[in-house]
Parts: C-alpha cells; sequence; structure tokens
C-alpha cells in the first residue's frame, strides 16, 4: 500500500479541497454499493417494493456524479493540480462515471426483477445469477477499498476476480441457452434473467475499470487494456 | 563598457540569506545519482561532475546534466537550490562574482569553456536573458545594433538594418516597435522591453539562449507572448529557462530538471515529471507539499 500522503500541502485549503473529493466520491460508492445489492435481493426475492426503491435512488447517484464532477473541475481551475494531485482528481472523474454506470445497470437490475415478479413459474437461472452477483458486489467492494487504501495489489485482485466473472458469465449463458431450447415457453422470463446476468457482468468490468484507475493513481502508470499478466507486472515494478 | 558586463549589473549580489532559508529536512534522502534521464546523446550543452562554491559555500554538488540541441530545458526548485547559479555558469556569467569558484566540467559542443576558452565569443553563442528586462539606455534599434557591432558582425548601415528588424521580427516585436526604432528602448512596456532583451539576444545570432526567470516581472499576457516566443526560438536555438512557474516549466520546456539544495535530484520529459515524477523530493515540490 503506498502512501500518497494527500494531507501535506502547504495549503491546507488545498489538503481539505482533496479530502472532501475523496470523501464525497466514497460516499457515492456507499449509495451505489446499496443499489447493487439491493437490486440483486430484490431479483432473488422477486421483490418488486425493493425494487422500485432501487430505481428510485438512482437520481442520488446522478446527483453524487455531477457535483463530484463539478469538484473536479474547480480543483482542475483553481489549484493546477500535478503528479499524483492530478492523478487523483483524474481518476477521481473516471471512477465517477464507472460508479454511475454501475447505478444505471443496477437500475435496469430492479425492472428485470419487476417483469420477472409478475411472472410466476419456476425459479431457473437464479443460482447463476446468486453466484455471479455475489462475485460482482465483492469486486465492487474491493475496487473502493482500494480506492480508499491506495492498495493497488487489491486493485489487481478486483481485476482477477473480472476474469473470474467472466468466464461464469460464459457457462451462464449456455445454460440459459439449453432452459430456451428445452422449453421455448420460458423464453421470455429467460430473456429478462439473462438480461440481469448481462448487466452483472457490466457491473463486474465497471469494477475493474474502477481497479485500474486505482493503478494508476497509485503507480502513475495506465493500466487499461492490458493482459493480466502485464498488469500484474506493472503493480509490482 | 562590454555589452555583457553592462548585462551583469542587473544581477543581485548571490544572497546568502537565500542560500540558507531553506532548511533541509533531515529524514529528506537525496538520490545517489540524479533520476531519470539527465544526459542525452549529442548534446549543446554539457555538464559534469559541477561543484560550485561562493567561498566556503558550496552552491551545487556534483551536477552532471545534459541540454539537447533545439530543447528547451526547464531548471526548478525552491529557492537556494542552485538552479540560476548553475545557468550563470553556462556563459560564465559568475566569473564576476567575487569568491566564486566552479569545479568541473561545463562544454559547449564538447568544448570546455572553463578551459581557457575567451568569454568574450563565448557570451556571443551562449547569450542570456534576465529577470528583470534590462535595456540600455539607448535607442530601440541601438539596443539590438550593439551586439553585433562590438562582435563586428555587421560594418554597412543596411547590415544592421537587417539585423535589427530580423531579431525584432523573431522577438515578435517589430510591429510594435518599427515606427519609433530612434525612441529610448527605456520608453516601452515591462513586456515590450523584455522582447527587446531578447532581440538583443539574438541579434548576435546565439546557439544557446539562457533565461533566468525571464518573465517573472511581467502580466499573464506578456507572459504568453514571451512563452510563446520560446517556442517559436526553440526552433533555431536551444534554450535553458530557470522558472519559479511550475506551470511555465510546464507548459515551455520538452524536458525538466528538478534540483533541492544544490543537488540535482531529477531529470525526465517535462510530461513525466508533472504526472508521475519518480523522487519523492519532486513529488513534493511540484504538488506544494512539505519537503
Amino acid at each position: 500500500m503506498d502512501n500518497l500522503n494527500f494531507d501535506q500541502h502547504i495549503s491546507r485549503q488545498f489538503n481539505s479541497d482533496l479530502e472532501a473529493l475523496k470523501a464525497h466520491l466514497l460516499q457515492m460508492g456507499g449509495v451505489v454499493e446499496q443499489q447493487l445489492a439491493d437490486c440483486v435481493e430484490s431479483l432473488e426475492q422477486a421483490d418488486s417494493e425493493l425494487a422500485q426503491r432501487v430505481l428510485a435512488a438512482e437520481i442520488h447517484s446522478n446527483n453524487f456524479e455531477i457535483s463530484i464532477d463539478e469538484e473536479c473541475t474547480r480543483i482542475l481551475a483553481r489549484r493546477q493540480p500535478a503528479a499524483s494531485d492530478l492523478r487523483m482528481v483524474l481518476a477521481v472523474a473516471k471512477i465517477v462515471r464507472d460508479l454511475e454506470r454501475i447505478g444505471d445497470e443496477s437500475a435496469k437490475i430492479a425492472k428485470m426483477a419487476i417483469s420477472l415478479s409478475e411472472q410466476d413459474s419456476a425459479l431457473r437461472g437464479y443460482t447463476e445469477i446468486r453466484h455471479i452477483s455475489s462475485h460482482v458486489c465483492h469486486m465492487v467492494r474491493n475496487s473502493l477499498t482500494a480506492f480508499a487504501r491506495y492498495d493497488a495489489e487489491l486493485a489487481l485482485a478486483v481485476a482477477r476476480e473480472d476474469k473470474e466473472v467472466d468466464k461464469e458469465y460464459g457457462t451462464a449463458m449456455r445454460e440459459m441457452i439449453t432452459f430456451m431450447m428445452e422449453d421455448p415457453r420460458t423464453i421470455s422470463r429467460v430473456l429478462n434473467i439473462l438480461w440481469a446476468l448481462r448487466s452483472l457482468e457490466r457491473i463486474g468490468d465497471h469494477a475493474r475499470n474502477i481497479a485500474e484507475q486505482v493503478i494508476y493513481l497509485v503507480k502513475g502508470k495506465d493500466a487499461r487494456h492490458l493482459s493480466l499478466p502485464e498488469m500484474e507486472k506493472l503493480v509490482q515494478e | 563598457m562590454d555589452i555583457m558586463n553592462a548585462a551583469t549589473m542587473n544581477i543581485p549580489a548571490v544572497n546568502s540569506a537565500t542560500m540558507n532559508a531553506t532548511t533541509m529536512n533531515a529524514t529528506t534522502e537525496y538520490p545517489e545519482k540524479t533520476v531519470g534521464l539527465p544526459l542525452v546523446a549529442d548534446p549543446k550543452m554539457s555538464m559534469r561532475n559541477v561543484n560550485v562554491f561562493y567561498g566556503e559555500k558550496q552552491a551545487t554538488f556534483n551536477v552532471e546534466l545534459d541540454i539537447a540541441k533545439n530543447e528547451v530545458l526547464a531548471m526548478i526548485g525552491p529557492s537556494g537550490c542552485g538552479k540560476s547559479t548553475l545557468l550563470r555558469c553556462l556563459n560564465r556569467m559568475n566569473d564576476s562574482i567575487a569568491g566564486c569558484r566552479v569545479d568541473g566540467e561545463i562544454s559547449l559542443e564538447k568544448e570546455n569553456i572553463y578551459g581557457g576558452m575567451d568569454v568574450v565569443p563565448l557570451r556571443a553563442r551562449v547569450g542570456m536573458v534576465f529577470q528583470k528586462p534590462n535595456p540600455f539606455p539607448k535607442s530601440i534599434y541601438d539596443n539590438v545594433a550593439y551586439g553585433p557591432r562590438i562582435h563586428g558582425l555587421a560594418h554597412r548601415r543596411v547590415e544592421f538594418d537587417e539585423i535589427v528588424e530580423t531579431s525584432l521580427r523573431r522577438a515578435g516585436l517589430w510591429e510594435e516597435a518599427k515606427d519609433r526604432l530612434d525612441q529610448p528602448g527605456t520608453g516601452l512596456s515591462g513586456g515590450q522591453q523584455q522582447r527587446l532583451c531578447i532581440a538583443r539576444t539574438i541579434a548576435v545570432n546565439p546557439e544557446v539562449i539562457l533565461m533566468d526567470e525571464p518573465c517573472s516581472a511581467l502580466d499573464p499576457i506578456a507572459t504568453a507572448k514571451i512563452e510563446e516566443l520560446i517556442a517559436e526560438l526553440s526552433e533555431n536555438y536551444t534554450i535553458a529557462i530557470v522558472t519559479h512557474s511550475m506551470q511555465q516549466a510546464a507548459r515551455v520546456s520538452q524536458r525538466t530538471a528538478y534540483f533541492h539544495l544544490g543537488r540535482l535530484i531529477e531529470v525526465n520529459d517535462t510530461e513525466r515529471v508533472f504526472t508521475n515524477p519518480q523522487h519523492k523530493l519532486t513529488e513534493a515540490y511540484i504538488t506544494g507539499r512539505f519537503g
């Protein structure tokens, strides 16, 4: 774990600007994590009320996105940050986007939950949902922890887990196709599950993007579009 | 009075108070060797193992640094870090400071400038622009024509006219000054005076231009004009600039050298230095942290 000393500027105002920026991003992360957990639960429990709450909560993450973006702009304009300060502001500006998209995907899952709750048939495909969602929730939490602690190793672990999720998503896809072939009456229902799985997989990608920004913040090197071994090498350098 | 001594008049005496003002943090660790890429292939100027002393006081420690052809090298660091001292060594401006001693080798195109080279042609090849604009108390025309005259670069009026016009054009001052060439240079605005000093420097066709905080006495618009000029000049000249404005270093230079208490800590591509510096002292300085 690297110590980036964001509290050691000669300007105390700058210290507090950066601390506030970080705190707001983590608050937004908390809101989005809750949205994700709730949408998964609403799906598993066929709880349309909870799903409605997830949809209503989207406005919070949207507002956070706007206000954190404004904070970044203000710091860039007033402080002209350099080096790790600059990387902090740039990383936050990008992480905000991924968090907001996680919120969007959670809302999509909540919509699937609502439409699935209106149908009544056997709960096929839920094991896969449970499996992938637990991975994805874990990744989102770890990516935010990695950001909070400037922990590039933990960020790397998120990228590793994303590979797992991609693999499981492929397997789940094949199973869903089998279900639909076995019983075409389930097609519309299984499609909803598929969309939800697709959204979870996308959320995993966003968590990985956040992890890449954490690596950029800590190591000063661009970790995007790298293979896992390349990323490992970069973190260990 | 020769041109360079006249220019030297405006150098403030080395202030020992600023040299001592920066207290060293006991936990600070200097790198054993300068971090990054201080040396380049085929340099215009190179410094090897340069130690400068003011009497007993050592101002720089074993500096090894190259300046590449046609690059703009920015030298940054807190007050008393030795950056201006080093800059002034590059055309032996320190010769006139009593008690100043320069050890090590500084060469221009592989020729040691402290090894018996005549200082007058050296200063024609390596010109200097100072913090405060210091035009001679002469007409704009004569300010620019002075150097070529004493160096014997021109003889006939028409030749001088051409040098004056070209130099003023290159310095971006021609349009503003062409109708008042006979008026005193001191009557120009601060930014125009600084550009006149740059015109005066380039009138003798130097290879290297040293700039010691050339914009610190100028307003933002005059500063922007000088910075624009630096970019244009770097097509024909090699430029080393000392600046306290880190944004300026970031804007104008290709490489940045960071000095700390007489040590050259890090040299790297400017982009690298301002996004991902390698040494903690560099990082602390450019981000405004306690170093």
